[in-house]
C-alpha cells in the first residue's frame, strides 16, 4: 500500500500539489485522473520520486520516500516497476534485451535463466515470437506490452502506469487495461495509473482519485462515479454524449455497465 | 548575467561529473558497453581520421615546398615541416576539433533522445545512476582509443606527404624521407597523446552534458548537438594554448 500525506510541489512560485492526499491500495488498480494540467503527472513523478515535494509524506508501507537516502530510494527503486507514456524502451536493446536487462542489473541470474524468466514475461503479456525485433520494429501497442513485461521482470511490488493508453487505438487500450488489471489481481501488485482515458477509467477503475486544480477533490471507484455529486468529476468524466448516456442508463438502471 | 550562467553551467557540470565518475553497479554491464563504445566512438572514427589525415597532410607538403622554396633551407626541411606540424598540432588539435563534430554530436543526439523519450527516466525507475551508466563507457572508451586514432593520423598524415613527393616532382622522395626521420624529438609524440587524451574527455564529457540535460522534443535535442560541437571546440581550443603553454614551454 501507497500512503500520500498532504504533499505540496510548487514550479517557479506556481503550486502544482497542494496538500494532496491519498491511498493506493495493495492488489487494487489504483487511478489517478484529472484535466491536463490538474498536476496528476506531478503527483505519479512525486511518487516514485522523479521530482520531490516540498512537503508531505508517500509512504510506501510504511517506508517514508521522502526522508530515505540515496542507497534507500535506490533499493526501493527495485520494488518498483513503471510503464511510461512512450513506452521508453531502450532503442539499441532488442524486445528480449529490454525485458532481460533489470534482471542483469538486479539478479545473479545465469544468461539461460534470464532468457527463460524474460521470455515468460512477454509470454505473460501475450508476446510471443517478437524476441529478436528492435522497439522501432513493432507497433505501439507491443510496445507497451514490452514494457509492461519489462516492469514486471522483478516481480515489484508497485506498478506505476503513465497513461498506457495514449497513443493506441480503443481495441488495444482495453488489452493494455485488461492486462493491468489481470496482472495487479495475479501478482497482488499495487498498480498507479495515471490516466485520462475513460474507457478505463469506467473499466478498471477500482479505486479513483480526482485531481482538480491541485486539490484531491474526489475519491471513490468506478461504480461510484455515476452519483457524484462532484461538477468537475461529473463534467469531466462524463463530457462527451456517449459517456453521458452511459451514466443516465446506469442511473436509470441502478446496476454498472460490465 | 553571462558570468553568472556560466558559473551555474560550470557548477551542474561539475555536479553531473561528479555522478558519472562513480564506480559501476554491474562490471560485467560496464564492460560490454565500454567494447561497444570503442566500437561506435573510436573504431567509427578511423575511416575519417584517415580521409582527413591523408589530404592534410599532402596540403602541408605542398604549402611547405611553396613557401619554403630558398637557397639556405636544405630540401629535407618540407618533410620535417610536415612531420612537426602533424605531430605539434593537426594530429591532436585540429583532429579533435574535426572528430568533436562526429563523436560529440552523436554522443549529445543520442543521449538527449534518451532524455526527451524517457528513458533516462527509466534507468532512474530502476534505480540505475544513469549518468554513469550511460556516460563513464564514453569517456573511458573514448580516451582509451584517441591515442590509437592520433597514431593513425600521424602515420597516415606522413602517408599523405609521400604520395605528393612520390607523385610529383616537387621534392625528392628520398630527401621527405630523410626529413620526416631528421631531428625526431620523441617528446613531441607523448605531448600530442597528452594533449590528445585531455580534448577526449572535454569532447565525450561537453556532450553527454548537454544531451542529458535536454527539455523539450526533437528540436531542442539538435540544439543541444550543436550547442555541444560549439562548447566542446570552444574548449578544445582553450585548452590547447594551456597545454602547449605548459608542456612545451
Amino acid at each position: 500500500m501507497i500512503e500520500v500525506k498532504d504533499i505540496e510541489k510548487s514550479f517557479d512560485g506556481v503550486k502544482v500539489l497542494k496538500g494532496v492526499s491519498a491511498t493506493f491500495e495493495t492488489g487494487k488498480t489504483n487511478l489517478i485522473i484529472g484535466q491536463s494540467g490538474s498536476g496528476k503527472t506531478v503527483m505519479m513523478k512525486s511518487l516514485v520520486g522523479l521530482v520531490r515535494p516540498e512537503k508531505g509524506q508517500i509512504l510506501y508501507d510504511g517506508r517514508d520516500l521522502l526522508s530515505m537516502n540515496r542507497d534507500e530510494v535506490q533499493h526501493l527503486r527495485t520494488e518498483i516497476g513503471m510503464l511510461f507514456q512512450g513506452s521508453a524502451l531502450f532503442d539499441s536493446e532488442t524486445v528480449l534485451g529490454n525485458v532481460e536487462f533489470p534482471l542483469m542489473m538486479y539478479t545473479k541470474m545465469s544468461w539461460a535463466e534470464r532468457r527463460e524468466r524474460a521470455r515468460f514475461c512477454l509470454e505473460r503479456v501475450g508476446l510471443k515470437g517478437a524476441d529478436d525485433k528492435y522497439p522501432s520494429e513493432i507497433s505501439g501497442g507491443m510496445q507497451k506490452r514490452v514494457a509492461i513485461a519489462r516492469a514486471i521482470a522483478l516481480n515489484p511490488k508497485y506498478l506505476f502506469c503513465d497513461e498506457p493508453n495514449s497513443g493506441l487505438d480503443p481495441k488495444t487500450s482495453i488489452l493494455i487495461d485488461e492486462l493491468l488489471s489481470d496482472i495487479t489481481h495475479e501478482y497482488q501488485i499495487t498498480t498507479v495509473i495515471n490516466t485520462h482515458d475513460m474507457n478505463s477509467v469506467l473499466g478498471i477503475g477500482e479505486n479513483i482519485i480526482f485531481i482538480n486544480k491541485g486539490h484531491r477533490e474526489w475519491v471513490g471507484n468506478k461504480d461510484l462515479i455515476y452519483q457524484t455529486t462532484n461538477e468537475a468529476l461529473s463534467h469531466f468524466v462524463f463530457a462527451t454524449d456517449l459517456f453521458q448516456k452511459v451514466k443516465e442508463y446506469v442511473i436509470s438502471n441502478e446496476h454498472p455497465v460490465k | 548575467m553571462f558570468i553568472e550562467s556560466s558559473l551555474e553551467t560550470f557548477g551542474k557540470y561539475c555536479i553531473f561529473m561528479h555522478r558519472v565518475f562513480s564506480l559501476p553497479q554491474k562490471w560485467r554491464v560496464f564492460g560490454r558497453k565500454f567494447i561497444q563504445e570503442i566500437g561506435k566512438l573510436g573504431i567509427d572514427s578511423i575511416p575519417l581520421t584517415i580521409v582527413i589525415s591523408i589530404f592534410i597532410g599532402a596540403v602541408i607538403c605542398i604549402q611547405m615546398q611553396i613557401n619554403m622554396t630558398s637557397p639556405i633551407m636544405p630540401a629535407y626541411s618540407t618533410g620535417l615541416a610536415t612531420r612537426d606540424i602533424l605531430l605539434l598540432e593537426f594530429s591532436s588539435a585540429v583532429l579533435c576539433l574535426i572528430l568533436s563534430g562526429k563523436v560529440g554530436s552523436n554522443i549529445a543526439s543520442e543521449i538527449g533522445t534518451m532524455r526527451v523519450t524517457e528513458q533516462i527516466d527509466a534507468l532512474e525507475i530502476m534505480g540505475i545512476n544513469s549518468a554513469q551508466f550511460l556516460v563513464l563507457p564514453k569517456i573511458l572508451a573514448f580516451m582509451a582509443f584517441i591515442p590509437v586514432l592520433v597514431i593513425f593520423s600521424i602515420a597516415t598524415g606522413l602517408f599523405g606527404g609521400w604520395i605528393i613527393a612520390a607523385f610529383t616532382d616537387m621534392i625528392p622522395v628520398s630527401r621527405y624521407i630523410y626529413g620526416i626521420q631528421t631531428m625526431f624529438i620523441e617528446w613531441y609524440v607523448w605531448y600530442t597523446i597528452i594533449k590528445a587524451l585531455v580534448f577526449s574527455v572535454i569532447i565525450t564529457s561537453v556532450a553527454s552534458y548537454y544531451g542529458y540535460y535536454v527539455k523539450g522534443g526533437a528540436l531542442d535535442v539538435g540544439k543541444a548537438s550543436t550547442n555541444a560541437v560549439v562548447a566542446s571546440s570552444i574548449l578544445i581550443l582553450l585548452f590547447d594554448v594551456i597545454l602547449t603553454k605548459l608542456l612545451l614551454q
